[in-house]
């Protein structure tokens, strides 16, 4: 693992490496790799925050099938799931919605790997919280927004950042999901993976190098800082 | 209690919309015309090839990762060695990786000009083998981890104490402990190994009939134009996806009730 990784360091290595970093078609692609993907966590952290509260609070019929449902993203193999998003958003689609080749499709094939995270990550955290708190809070008049944001949300932030942390750092580095569905169009839906592997087939191995170790470097700062993250939560209890 | 409702109907459109719809219309699609053209479109002889080229390097990859996993977890969890700290961040790195980056960095190393060029590793099955490992590495480890956390040394302490070795307190101690979580961790690896895309794509070469796994097969088949065969071999590796699903449910229970 090391060894692969140190030859990735070495072949980005010298004085090219700031040029091949900052032409163009890389800066444009890094940066709507980074935009797309903040896009991503911040709507999981809402979407991913509800799921797991209906899972663990409501009750309804087929809660145990919804639940086991939340995985599939983690089984289904990027590359169908880019492809099943085709099916339907696609140029063929059945409901009349085309995101392919659009920033939109970027967004929407995101969205469905990175469904897991957040509500994997609150869900047992929310089982945990101790209901009696929150009914105190009610019995003294507070509303179920005042209840939600002053007992409730603390108790669960620090698992939505984490969820959202690792939602983020898949978002950053996806590829198959996003490689049918974006048309890679450079400029306008190539993302970063994206961009490395077209310079790989166009033989620009310097190039893809460079741009490999600024994805490495972002996805290192947010394990560091989920890890961090980890340390700070559980400060007390040591 | 409108309240729960629109939460409830606004989380479960959500799922809807970016999850259910999306993968039900696949099924759909490829049985569309019924069953005839679906198997037809996954028993040509470069789909049959791609199957079992994936699960060949499933069954070569997964093992591995097993024992490595197995081994790892001991390592990081009842030995202080130097660089503990550094190993049990290394091995969440796969998880956070763009698997493209991790194809690139194997294509370097043991491509024209690599440290290890030669060997016929590159655009061949060594090469896919070591990608799939790559991505699949931590699972096992992950799952592992904190079970041999919480159940502490007391129990193998007393083993050793009773004068059973190494290799015994493994096997009686040990092992009847973290065998349902080495399991769980089994099943998450082999699901990312079959469906490994990113890093398997640079590193094969793509080339039919050879070194084409499935996924690799099915946008191969879409780019083509041959959406019945894309469609046919994304819902067999769908299947499998859900085969994985279920066997994780499964196992789940049995891991929180021990």
């Amino acid at each position: 693992m090391l060894l692969p990784l140190a030859a990735l360091a070495w072949a980005a290595r010298g004085g090219n490496f700031w040029e091949a970093v900052t032409t163009d078609q890389s800066i444009a692609a890094l940066k709507l790799t980074l935009v797309v993907s903040l896009l991503v966590a911040l709507v999981n952290a809402v979407a991913g925050t509800a799921i797991a509260w209906t899972l663990v609070r409501d009750r309804f019929v087929g809660q145990g099938f919804v639940n086991s449902l939340i995985d599939l993203p983690f089984a289904l193999p990027t590359i169908v799931a880019g492809l099943t998003l085709l099916a339907l958003y696609g140029p063929r689609s059945p409901v009349g919605v085309d995101v392919a080749f659009k920033r939109a499709g970027v967004v929407v094939a995101l969205l469905f790997v990175t469904l897991p995270f957040v509500v994997r990550t609150v869900q047992p955290v929310l089982l945990e919280l101790d209901r009696e708190v929150e009914e105190a809070a009610a019995s003294l008049g507070a509303g179920p927004l005042a209840t939600f944001r002053r007992v409730v949300l603390p108790g669960i932030l620090p698992a939505v950042l984490s969820g959202v942390a690792l939602a983020f750092a898949r978002a950053i580095g996806e590829f198959g999901a996003v490689v049918l569905i974006s048309g890679n169009l450079p400029f306008k839906t190539e993302v970063a993976s994206v961009y490395v592997f077209g310079r790989i087939e166009s033989g620009d191995e310097q190039g893809a190098a460079a741009a490999s170790i600024v994805i490495l470097g972002i996805s290192l700062l947010v394990l560091l800082g989920i890890g961090g993250l980890r340390r700070w939560v559980t400060r007390y209890d040591r | 209690m409108t309240a729960r409702y629109v939460i409830r109907f606004g989380a479960l459109a959500y799922l809807a919309l970016v999850l259910v719809g999306p993968v039900g219309y696949v099924f759909y699609k490829a049985f569309e015309h019924g069953i005839g053209p679906a198997w037809d479109a996954v028993t040509t002889p470069a789909a049959l090839h791609a199957l079992w080229l994936t699960l060949e390097i499933a069954a070569i990859a997964v093992p591995a990762n097993t024992i490595f996993g197995v081994v790892a977890a001991i390592a990081i969890v009842r030995y202080r060695f130097p660089g503990a700290g550094l190993v049990n961040a290394l091995v969440d790195l796969p998880l956070a990786l763009s698997p493209v980056v991790v194809g690139l960095s194997l294509l370097l190393l043991y491509g024209t000009g690599g440290w290890l060029a030669g060997h016929g590793i590159l655009f061949a099955v060594p090469a896919m083998v070591l990608a799939t490992m790559f991505v699949s590495l931590p699972f096992v480890v992950r799952e592992v981890v904190p079970v041999l956390r919480e159940v502490g040394t007391e129990q193998e302490q007393a083993a050793s104490t009773l004068g059973a070795s190494g290799m015994q307190t493994f096997r009686r101690v040990t092992w009847p402990a973290i065998r349902w979580a080495t399991a769980f961790g089994i099943v998450l690896t082999t699901a990312r190994a079959l469906g490994e895309f990113g890093a398997v794509s640079v590193v094969s070469g793509r080339l039919v009939g050879q070194t084409e796994t499935l996924t690799l097969h099915v946008q191969e088949r879409y780019e083509s134009f041959d959406t019945t065969g894309a469609y046919a071999a994304a819902v067999v590796l769908a299947l499998i996806a859900l085969a994985t699903l279920i066997l994780m449910n499964l196992l789940k229970p049995k891991e929180e009730t021990r």
